[in-house]
C-alpha cells in the first residue's frame, strides 16, 4: 500500500488527475477494484467493458456524483472530497440520461446550466449550429428525438470551459455524419490541453489514449 | 457567488411550474374535493360542522402537501437533471432550498390563501380565518422543508408508495398539533402568540437542518 503511494507520489507527481486503488462494492460484491489510472492534459480514457461492468459507476466516481469509499481520485495533487467545488468547476459531465427539462427548449436548457458552470465565449446559438439543432432549439425538448436529445446535450461540450470531460457513451444514439464531428471535438480539446474520461464501444482510434477495462460482471467476487 | 445556483434554479424551477400547471393544480383540488365532501359525509349542521372545522382544515392542507411532495425530486431524476445539480461547482443546500421554496410557492402558499374560503364552507368562525391563513403559511413551509428530507430518502426506491408518508409523518405531528391550535384558539378568543412562535420555530428549525439533511440524501440517491 505504501508502496504504491510512495511509486504515485513520486513518478506521477505532475498528472492532473490520479485514480488510486479505487473499487466500488455493490451487494458485498466488488464491481471492480484495485483500479489505478493517471491522466494527464491531452490525454484521452476510454473505460471497456461489459454491459453491467461498471463503466458508468466508475465515471459517476470520477465526478464525484456517488460517494467514494474505496480509493482515492486526486486532481492535481490534491484528493477531491477535499477541494470538491473547486474540482468540479473543472469538470463537465454527460450522463447517459441528457440531463434535459422535458418542458424547457433546448435553449433555456443550455441557458440553466450554462449560468451555473464555467464557460467560454461562444454563444448558444453558435454551440446550437455546431450540433445541428438550430431550427428545433426553441421547442420543448420533449418534442425531439432521442438523438436530438443527445446534441443538445452534446452543445454543452462547445460552450464549457471544463478542463476534464466525463462522457457517459457519448456515441449512442447519434449518426454517423455527427459522430466524426464529435471526434473531432473531442480531438481539439485534447490538443488544447484538455482531458477526456469516456465509455463507449466504438474504437475511436485517437492518439494518447489510455484503457482501462473492467472486469466481466459475472467473474467478480 | 453562492446565491448565483440558488436564483438559477429558482427561475428554472418557477418557470417549469408555470409550463406544467396541471401539476400545480392537484394538490388545490384535492384540497378543495375533500373539504366539499365533510359537509356531506360529518354533518350539514353548522355548528357541529364549525367544532371540526379547523382540524379538518388543516389535516387536509397536511394530507394535499404530502401528496405533491412525490413530484418534489422525480422528475429532475428521471431526467438526469438532478445528476447535473448535484455535480455542479456550487453549493448544493441553496439549490435544494431554492427548490422547495417553489415547490411551497405553488403548494402551500395558493392553499393557504383558499383556506378562508373553505373554511367558510365549513362555517369556521370568523375570528380563526386570519389565524388559519398565517399558521397555514408558516406550516406548510415547515411541511415542505421537512418533506423534502423523505421525498429524497425515498427518490431511488422508485415505488415508494406508502413509504414517503411513514417517514415524514411523525415529523408532521407536531406541525399539525400546533396548526390547529392556533386556530382553536384564536376562535375561543385566546392569544396565538404562543403557537405562532412554537410554529416559527419549527420553522427556523428545518429551514436550517432540512436542505442540508436534504442535499445528503440525494447524494447518496443518485447513486440507483
Amino acid at each position: 500500500m505504501s508502496d504504491t503511494a510512495n511509486f504515485l507520489n513520486s513518478s506521477s507527481f505532475s498528472k492532473t488527475l490520479i485514480l488510486e486503488d479505487l473499487s466500488f462494492q455493490r451487494n458485498e460484491n466488488f464491481l471492480f477494484s484495485n483500479i489505478n489510472m493517471s491522466l494527464d492534459s491531452g490525454e484521452i480514457l476510454q473505460i471497456l467493458g461489459h454491459n453491467g461492468s461498471g463503466k458508468t459507476t466508475l465515471l459517476r466516481l470520477i465526478v464525484s456524483a456517488l460517494n467514494l469509499e474505496l480509493g482515492k481520485i486526486l486532481w492535481q495533487g490534491k484528493n477531491i472530497k477535499n477541494i470538491r467545488e473547486s474540482y468540479l468547476e473543472n469538470v463537465l459531465f454527460l450522463g447517459h440520461k441528457p440531463g434535459l427539462k422535458g418542458l424547457l427548449s433546448a435553449e433555456e436548457n443550455l441557458i440553466w446550466w450554462r449560468s451555473l458552470n464555467k464557460t467560454n465565449s461562444i454563444t448558444n446559438s453558435a454551440a446550437f449550429k455546431y450540433v445541428g439543432l438550430n431550427n428545433n432549439k426553441d421547442e420543448p425538448c420533449y418534442y425531439l428525438s432521442a438523438g436530438q436529445l443527445r446534441r443538445a446535450a452534446l452543445a454543452r461540450l462547445y460552450v464549457s470551459d471544463a478542463k476534464l470531460w466525463v462522457l457517459d457513451e457519448p456515441f449512442a444514439s447519434i449518426d454517423k455524419q455527427f459522430s466524426i464531428e464529435l471526434k473531432a471535438l473531442l480531438i481539439s480539446h485534447l490538443d488544447n490541453g484538455g482531458m477526456v474520461v469516456l465509455s463507449t464501444h466504438q474504437n475511436l482510434e485517437i492518439k494518447n489514449m489510455k484503457y482501462i477495462s473492467l472486469p466481466h460482471p459475472d467473474k467478480v467476487c | 457567488m453562492s446565491n448565483i445556483g440558488f436564483l438559477v434554479i429558482l427561475r428554472r424551477d418557477l418557470l417549469l411550474a408555470i409550463r406544467y400547471r396541471g401539476d400545480l393544480a392537484n394538490p388545490l383540488i384535492f384540497f378543495f374535493i375533500v373539504i366539499a365532501l365533510i359537509p356531506l359525509g360529518l354533518t350539514p349542521e353548522s355548528k357541529e360542522l364549525s367544532e371540526v372545522a379547523s382540524g379538518m382544515l388543516w389535516i387536509m392542507a397536511l394530507l394535499a402537501s404530502l401528496l405533491s411532495l412525490d413530484g418534489l425530486f422525480k422528475d429532475d431524476f428521471n431526467d438526469g437533471t438532478l445528476e447535473q445539480i448535484i455535480i455542479l461547482p456550487q453549493p448544493l443546500y441553496f439549490m435544494i432550498l431554492a427548490k422547495i421554496i417553489v415547490h411551497w410557492t405553488v403548494t402551500g402558499l395558493p392553499l393557504s390563501l383558499l383556506a378562508p374560503i373553505l373554511g367558510m364552507m365549513l362555517s369556521l368562525p370568523e375570528s380563526g380565518y386570519l389565524p388559519l391563513t398565517l399558521s397555514l403559511l408558516i406550516g406548510t413551509a415547515t411541511l415542505s422543508l421537512l418533506g423534502s428530507i423523505g421525498a429524497a430518502f425515498t427518490l431511488p426506491l422508485n415505488r415508494e408508495g406508502l413509504l414517503l408518508p411513514l417517514i415524514v409523518m411523525p415529523f408532521y405531528m407536531p406541525v399539525l398539533i400546533f396548526g390547529s391550535s392556533v386556530v382553536e384558539l384564536a376562535i375561543g378568543g385566546f392569544s396565538i402568540m404562543s403557537p405562532l412562535a412554537v410554529m416559527g420555530s419549527f420553522l427556523a428549525l428545518s429551514l436550517l437542518i432540512s436542505p442540508y439533511v436534504t442535499a445528503c440524501a440525494l447524494r447518496l440517491g443518485v447513486q440507483g
